[in-house]
């Protein structure tokens, strides 16, 4: 039985990975399809990522024949942001998590594969960025960088890097010690061909756990930063923005507390299940590599 | 029969670093003071128990670690080995030692000659569950070298590994599975197949059979037996088996914490061994045999740290025969007769 | 020699994502009481397994699939089918009347308990009468002998003492010190019984040879070196006083000339406690250094059993025959057996050693050959006898 057969058995044996693999895939459906599941308006088709507008008045208005999920403060379409908004999660995931996995393989892996003096430079380094709290740090780069979603990409970036260093120094440090690694040199192989052919390919898969748990993290702390103002431009099709624009109307008024709840459920809903997706994916494949659940 | 590694007064001391500033506050002696030579196409046995620095030994003449002092030659002729020595215990013109010994010592070499000299010389593990890359397809660990010294590439190179593999008894088809789908005794020999593809002159043996069935140990023996024949290789093989050293070396040295204590023919070591130490060595290995269990010699203590040796001979705490003089100097290895060597001060 | 245990048609199956393997396969194997029975095989041969299907500790996904384990106490005189045990019955048995020693010692200690400590949990869990008997005469000795002030103050709270002390010698799991001995705070008034357990550890360090024992006892395993930790583990699963031992390849971690003072302690514990002692290992030496019998094993079935002269003076069983010649010997030239060891999911049919032997007939590929008596104590499963 060859691994990646041994693999995708074990992904669809268990209920709970398959959930997260059909959520994950409708999500892709979504992002790739947005253009036909919500059709960009004429006057829209410079700037498709802009939510439509239907007229200036504050308060929301419920779903309707025009708009299905409703229409959130400053009558922005609820639908066109969701959809679309899922374009933009992906690419803040995807482009922070694949930033971060690349500066941590190579700084880890230099810092895990020649110790000393390098080591000692390059942990204390992530020393100083861990000593930040996170979003507050992410805030502080994005308030002086100006918010945009690009913004918001880089301050991600500074703050996640540390601890995959530090995850990818410790796994390398421990394959470090093998045996084979010792006989590759003992072959007379070179410290590049040492790290990228044995190091790196043992030492990688507690790292790609963690990026495929960690996407879900990464776009709930941009919503994060979207609901304090701190990211894309206002009207910019993101999930964070929406329940950022709903967050006078989270209850309605006397006598009604639940008259606006499509406001902020509906958003809401896909950052959930988007990260909750995330997160079943990634418990399965640690499932799967974790060395001591043996092929039984 | 020429020399072809000639070590000479090796040492090989781990620094045990402590206190905040992580000083060096002692140090493991795995090797002390040894000197041995491998004559050309002799299976040369290293026998000791664990700690003796027998591993270490090793890894410093394949130069997978440096020697703390002391050389390693590597098919070097007597006169620069024998003008080095001049050099030395004169004292004088240390430029000119430097250049004769960065061309011939093997402990300063560096770059590209430690890239030649791994073309010629091999270390095979002593476990073949962790010597071999669990993510590499099987054609991929034994072409490596190939690629490494650039020998050979594309087609030729295929038929190379199909052939080493063939050779220690591996069928090509087995080229694209990965490590986990074999045996130990498969393994082993895949570590072998890939030690040999550079066509080596000297290979080094790490207890190549101590993690392996008796009935595959036998087999592997046998390949190694075949495949010195043939190539006319030289070996240096680890073990802490007795037995093993006496059924398949020509020579034997027996090694306890750090020092060679004994060297001699196998039959030397094992009928009239001549060293405290080597005789309950052979007292001790259980051999298959219910009439031979009577009356044996049982060694008191254990093998002392490393990092802190007793002084003079450092067997005396646990041998019957100390006396004043072994508490306080060391023995010299000397010889008692033909190439039977002896570090003792009343040898049996 | 009566039997000690008997396994008869034991199966154990692991059913693993590639398939079943029959890691063991209708064994029959009688331990005689004070002998030492080797069981000796290569690597799948399942003779660990053996070993710890006795004490019913196949590790999952194995399973005992059918047979019998009969343990007959010598003490009691009783016979106990061990497979059919109730779970709280069968933790009497492990580490009291069947102990087992395994081949990492560094594996079986708790770093962070100290060696005494170790043992001693041993002596409170399996000893208990023992210790309220010790503790009581202690107690007793204490209210004969004090005399003063001092004395007359304790003197209450001692016969109280010997009172509790005395109750647990009759019945250990008496409701009183059973509560008492929940109780924090309230449990400290028990402590004479770890004294006792500590002083009982301290005699077992001793007895399995441990110079210094006291000191030792207060150590932890790290401390230690392999020796010392193997010596620790024997004089631990030595605590009960077992009817059976089992050790499983208890020397092959050690250096030869620890390894060799491991051997003369087992020969010694055999012959000092009477107890019978399973002795797994790969290594034919050291099985002809202990054992009195020998079982060889292969792929999950008997091929021979006998005494240890007979094995390597007379062996039968083509596998024995060729596993003793692929011993390194002085002055002999290796053998090798041809082929590898069976495949554990697919192993051969008929006997399974006929695909490497030399003289397989086609019976051989066909049907498996029974285990039948050729001599006194000599039992080979094979066509040619």
């Amino acid at each position: 039985m060859t691994d990646w057969k041994f693999t995708a058995r074990q992904l669809v044996r268990n209920p709970l990975s398959l959930l997260g693999i059909i959520i994950i895939v409708i999500f892709v459906f979504i992002a790739i399809f947005a253009p036909l599941i919500a059709p960009t308006p004429e006057s829209h088709q410079q700037r498709p990522y802009m939510i439509p507008r239907d007229g200036y008045r504050a308060q929301p208005e419920p779903p309707s024949e025009d708009h299905i999920f409703g229409t959130t403060q400053g009558q922005y379409d609820i639908f066109y942001g969701v959809i679309w908004g899922t374009r933009s999660a992906f690419r803040v995931g995807l482009v922070v998590i694949g930033i971060v996995v690349v500066i941590g393989i190579l700084l880890g892996s230099l810092a895990g594969y020649f110790g000393g003096i390098v080591d000692e430079i390059i942990m204390r380094i992530t020393d100083v960025f861990l000593a930040f709290p996170a979003l507050i740090l992410a805030m502080a780069i994005v308030a002086a960088l100006g918010p945009s979603l690009n913004t918001v990409i880089i301050a991600l970036t500074v703050v996640s890097w540390p601890s995959y260093a530090r995850l990818i120094r410790g796994d390398i440090l421990q394959v470090r010690e093998e045996d084979y690694i010792e006989a590759s040199r003992g072959l007379g192989a070179s410290s590049a061909r040492v790290i990228l052919r044995h190091a790196l390919p043992n030492a990688i898969y507690p790292t790609l756990i963690m990026a495929s748990l960690d996407i879900g993290a990464v776009v709930l702390s941009a919503a994060a930063l979207s609901f304090l103002g701190l990211g894309a431009p206002e009207g910019y099709a993101d999930w964070g923005q929406l329940t950022s624009f709903a967050r006078n109307w989270i209850v309605g008024p006397p006598g009604d507390p639940l008259k606006y709840w499509y406001a902020v459920t509906i958003p809401g809903l896909f950052i959930l299940f988007f990260v909750l997706g995330w997160n079943l994916l990634g418990d399965a494949f640690r499932d799967i590599f974790d060395p001591r659940l043996a092929r039984r | 029969m020429n020399t072809l590694v000639d070590i000479r007064r090796l040492k090989k001391h781990f620094p045990i670093r402590g206190g905040v500033l992580r000083r060096p506050i002692g140090a493991v002696k795995a090797v002390d003071g040894v000197s041995l030579t491998i004559k050309r196409g002799q299976w040369l046995g290293l026998v000791g128990e664990s700690g003796c620095g027998k591993t270490t030994l090793a890894k410093t003449v394949v130069r997978l670690l440096r020697p703390t002092s002391g050389h390693v030659y590597f098919d070097i002729p007597d006169a620069p080995k024998a003008q080095i020595e001049a050099l030395e215990s004169a004292d004088k013109n240390s430029r000119e030692l430097a250049s004769l010994l960065k061309e011939n010592d093997l402990a300063t070499f560096s770059g590209h000659r430690v890239q030649l000299f791994r073309r010629r010389a091999q270390l095979v593990h002593q476990d073949p569950f962790t010597s071999l890359d669990p993510r590499m397809k099987i054609k991929n660990t034994v072409a490596e070298p190939l690629i490494i010294h650039r020998v050979l590439s594309g087609q030729a190179q295929q038929t190379a590994v199909k052939d080493l593999l063939t050779r220690v008894g591996l069928s090509a088809g087995q080229m694209e599975r990965y490590p986990h789908q074999f045996s130990g005794g498969q393994r082993q020999r895949i570590a072998i197949a890939r030690a040999l593809a550079t066509k080596p002159e000297f290979i080094a043996f790490d207890e190549p059979t101590s993690a392996l069935d008796v009935s595959v140990q036998a087999q592997i023996l046998n390949l190694l037996k075949d495949l010195k024949k043939e190539f006319g290789l030289t070996y240096l093989y680890i073990t802490h088996e007795l037995l093993i050293a006496e059924s398949v070396c020509d020579y034997i040295a027996v090694m306890y914490l750090g020092k060679v204590v004994e060297m001699g023919r196998p039959e030397e070591i094992f009928h009239t061994p001549r060293h405290p130490y080597a005789q309950s060595l052979v007292a001790a290995t259980p051999v298959p045999d219910p009439a031979r269990r009577v009356g044996r010699i049982v060694l008191p203590g254990e093998v002392p740290s490393p990092a802190n040796p007793p002084p003079g001979c450092t067997f005396h705490p646990r041998c019957s025969r100390a006396s004043k003089e072994c508490h306080e100097l060391e023995p010299p290895l000397e010889p008692v007769g033909g190439d039977h060597y002896v570090a003792c001060f009343h040898p049996l | 020699m009566k039997d000690l245990i008997r396994i008869r048609d034991l199966s154990v199956r692991f059913y693993t994502y590639e398939g079943v393997v029959h890691a063991i396969d209708d064994l029959d194997l009688d331990i005689r009481q004070g002998e030492t029975l080797g069981i000796v095989g290569e690597t799948g041969s399942g003779k660990s397994m053996t070993a710890l299907a006795i004490l019913r500790l196949v590790p999952y996904p194995g399973k005992i699939e059918s047979g019998s384990i009969v343990f007959c106490d010598r003490d009691s005189g009783g016979e106990v089918e061990l497979l059919k045990l109730r779970e709280d019955r069968m933790r009497a048995i492990r580490g009291n009347k069947i102990s087992m020693v395994f081949q990492e010692p560094g594996a079986a200690l708790n770093p962070v308990y100290t060696i005494g400590d170790q043992i001693s949990e041993v002596f409170l869990l399996h000893r208990r009468q023992e210790l309220g008997r010790r503790a009581r005469e202690r107690v007793d000795n204490l209210l004969n002998d004090g005399n003063g002030f001092g004395a007359g103050l304790k003197r209450p709270f001692w016969h109280w003492q010997s009172r509790i002390y005395d109750k647990i010698a009759e019945e250990p799991h008496a409701l009183e010190p059973r509560l008492l001995s929940h109780i924090p705070l309230f449990r400290r008034l028990l402590w004479r019984l770890k004294d006792e357990a500590s002083l009982l550890t301290v005699d077992m360090l001793k007895d399995v040879e441990i110079p210094d024992a006291a000191r030792v006892a207060a150590e932890y395993p790290h401390e230690l070196s392999g020796g010392m930790k193997q010596r620790a583990v024997i004089a631990m699963a030595l605590a009960c006083s077992p009817e059976l031992l089992i050790a499983d390849e208890p020397t092959t971690s050690l250096d030869v000339t620890i390894q060799a003072q491991m051997l003369e302690l087992f020969r010694r514990i055999k012959a000092d406690k009477g107890a019978s002692v399973l002795f797994v290992t790969h290594n034919l030496g050291v099985a002809s250094e202990v054992c009195d019998r020998v079982a060889v094993m292969y792929a999950g079935r008997l091929c021979e059993v006998c005494t240890v002269e007979e094995l390597f003076l007379h062996p039968l069983h083509p596998y024995t025959r060729a596993l003793l010649d692929a011993v390194p010997m002085p002055g002999k030239e290796l053998q090798t057996i041809p082929g590898a060891l069976a495949d554990a999911l697919n192993p051969p049919p008929g006997c399974r050693f006929h695909p490497r032997c030399p003289s397989a007939t086609p019976l051989c590929q066909q049907e498996r050959p029974k285990l039948k008596a050729v001599a006194k104590d000599h039992m080979v499963a094979c066509y040619l006898f």
